[in-house]
């Protein structure tokens, strides 16, 4: 009797221990994912207060900066337009999301809530041209936007972006789910269906539509590849395209400090907005996010 | 109502206008364009119709190496990735302190432009005249030799470039299976573990198959997300791929259309039409593998 409980109280013993290594290990694994993410981060920041002859000088790269100084950001801000960088991508930005939200709530609008010939056709075909990579149609729009010479302009950049046929989709079963009831209660106190969709759907809708903005913003803070055919004028680079420029051509002789102070500003902003939305942004990307 | 019936339209034309200008015509307008042959860009005229554009393409040793190195990173890349996000994500789902915190952290280069954090990568890895590169000093420590990973060997770069790319896909897999962990039924779990049954075997046999949608999802999205990798290698490389020896496929349609050796639509319209099928034949190959082996 008494030798079995004291078996029993080892195997509890050893059952505890290996459940603790097992804690361990999982920590420990976990742990070094998340130092290759914050790795680079760090790198950047650190290397970005480090000063030119500092860091030239450094044969082993030291983890800390002996003499830490902003002067690498005003470099980045004066002798490169990374001001002018900036402030395109924030007007690249604001402009195509808030046109295609219009275009987009009103499409799935139409979708949603009224009742035409063909709706189901036309809205089949809608999902159809999701298949459609841009790989294939960015050749012709290039093309197009030469030829109505539209390129180094805010129009050429923003036009073939300002419309998403899945985020038609996402926001269509979004309103779908407003009760009909509302609709006709408003029908029978004569508003309007544009008034209906501004005073009832987009409000009770909001948080689809914060999530649509937030995905489309990341999207064209980062977008390269259009904006880099559409510009080779500096006055209307993107961030994207800036930070190629300046790798290539900015800051004379291999700056890296200076060029990493250029890195740091042009992450920060979307960090930020991470770090404010963070549950918003993780449940649009689950939700509706491809990259990867 | 019925006076109304044609205002519905009015709501899609923007969308449709749109839609039609920037994606359906530009659709049928490749196909156009990969036949016609000797188009010239300028005069915007062509000599006649024909597959030579497709048969230059696929005889230009540039695109040969574009398809070789896309076709190197997708099988390096997919694997590995889906495999360490599915540890990390079942590592993750079985510790409840410092949960939200790893999430957070694991997310961050989903938001962030990979253009400017490829230059942190770049400046990790290059080997210059004042200093052999983090990366080279940890090898040095480790007894190696010193690798110039950005402008030296092919494998080297080729390294990099998975190292980076891995790093960059990683937070929407983590996402998405450490959300599709957690919303398998723990009626499962908790009727296995009254059996006794071994939580490799938990994993193994309720959690993978439970799952396995997302997981054939992720699958499918990072095939051709990784045939049209290109950003990443223009961040590590510079723009100029072709003599980095790093160029992607979909590389080669953007060189092809602009920059130095651009102005040729037509190739560039031949060489996005033979990656497009490239992608579909995988994708068909996939959704194929994944039928057979997905539970709902």
């Amino acid at each position: 009797m008494v030798q079995s409980e004291n078996l029993e109280h080892q195997r509890t013993k050893k059952f505890r221990a290996a459940l603790m290594a097992k804690r361990g290990i999982t920590y420990a694994g976990l742990g070094v994912w998340a130092l290759m993410v914050l790795f680079p981060f760090y790198w950047m920041l650190l290397t970005s207060v480090k000063s030119y002859g500092e860091y030239n000088a450094e044969y082993v790269p030291k983890f800390y900066a002996g003499s830490p100084t902003l002067q690498n950001y005003l470099d980045a801000f004066n002798s490169v337009p990374l001001g002018r960088y900036l402030l395109n991508t924030l007007l690249f930005t604001v402009i195509t999301t808030a046109i295609m939200l219009a275009v987009v709530t009103l499409a799935a609008y139409g979708f949603a809530r009224l009742s035409f010939p063909g709706k189901d056709l036309v809205f089949t075909c809608f999902l159809a041209l999701m298949m459609i990579p841009n790989e294939l149609v960015v050749i012709t729009n290039f093309v197009t936007i030469t030829n109505f010479h539209l390129r180094n302009t805010y129009t050429g950049l923003i036009l073939p972006s300002v419309t998403s046929v899945f985020y038609i989709y996402l926001l269509k079963e979004n309103f779908a789910q407003v009760p009909d009831a509302l609709y006709y209660a408003a029908k029978v106190d004569g508003t309007s269906d544009l008034r209906y969709l501004w005073k009832v759907m987009i409000p009770i809708c909001r948080p689809t539509l914060i999530t649509v903005g937030i995905l489309k913003v990341i999207e064209c803070w980062n977008s390269y590849v259009w904006p880099r055919l559409i510009t080779d004028e500096e006055a209307y680079f993107l961030v994207s395209n800036g930070i190629q420029e300046i790798r290539e051509n900015g800051f004379g002789r291999e700056n890296v400090p200076a060029m990493m102070a250029a890195v740091v500003v042009i992450s920060v902003p979307l960090v930020v907005l991470f770090l404010i939305f963070r549950e918003k942004i993780m449940e649009g990307v689950s939700r509706g996010g491809t990259k990867g | 109502m019925e006076k109304n019936q044609y205002k519905g339209w009015l709501y899609l034309l923007p969308a449709a206008l749109f839609l039609a200008a920037f994606l359906v015509y530009p659709l049928v307008d490749v196909f156009v364009y990969s036949m016609e042959e000797g188009y010239n860009f300028a005069s915007q005229t062509s000599f006649g119709v024909g597959t030579y554009n497709f048969s230059y393409v696929l005889h230009d040793p540039y695109f040969l190496q574009a398809v070789k190195n896309t076709f190197t990173m997708v099988i390096i890349t997919v694997p590995l990735s889906t495999g360490i996000a599915l540890l990390i994500s079942v590592g993750l789902s079985s510790i409840t302190p410092l949960k939200k915190l790893f999430q957070t952290i694991y997310f961050l280069p989903y938001v962030t432009n990979t253009l400017a954090v490829g230059l942190v990568f770049m400046v990790l890895f290059k080997k210059t005249a004042y200093s052999d590169g983090l990366v080279n000093l940890l090898i040095n420590w480790f007894g190696g030799e010193s690798v110039d990973f950005i402008d030296g060997p092919h494998a080297a770069k080729m390294f990099v470039m998975c190292l980076y790319v891995i790093w960059v896909v990683m937070p929407f897999k983590i996402l998405l299976l450490t959300s599709a962990i957690a919303s398998v039924n723990p009626n499962y779990y908790n009727a296995a573990r009254v059996d006794g049954t071994s939580s490799f075997r938990i994993f193994y046999k309720i959690t993978l198959p439970m799952i396995s949608p997302t997981l054939f999802y992720l699958i499918i999205t990072g095939f051709i997300g990784a045939f049209k990798e290109y950003g990443n290698a223009v961040a590590l490389f510079g723009t100029d791929l072709n003599a980095a020896e790093m160029n992607t496929i979909v590389g080669y349609v953007y060189d092809m259309l602009y920059g130095d050796s651009g102005g040729y639509p037509s190739y560039a319209s031949a060489a996005a039409i033979i990656l497009f099928f490239i992608v579909l034949t995988i994708t068909y190959l996939n959704l194929t593998v994944s039928k057979k082996h997905t539970y709902y």
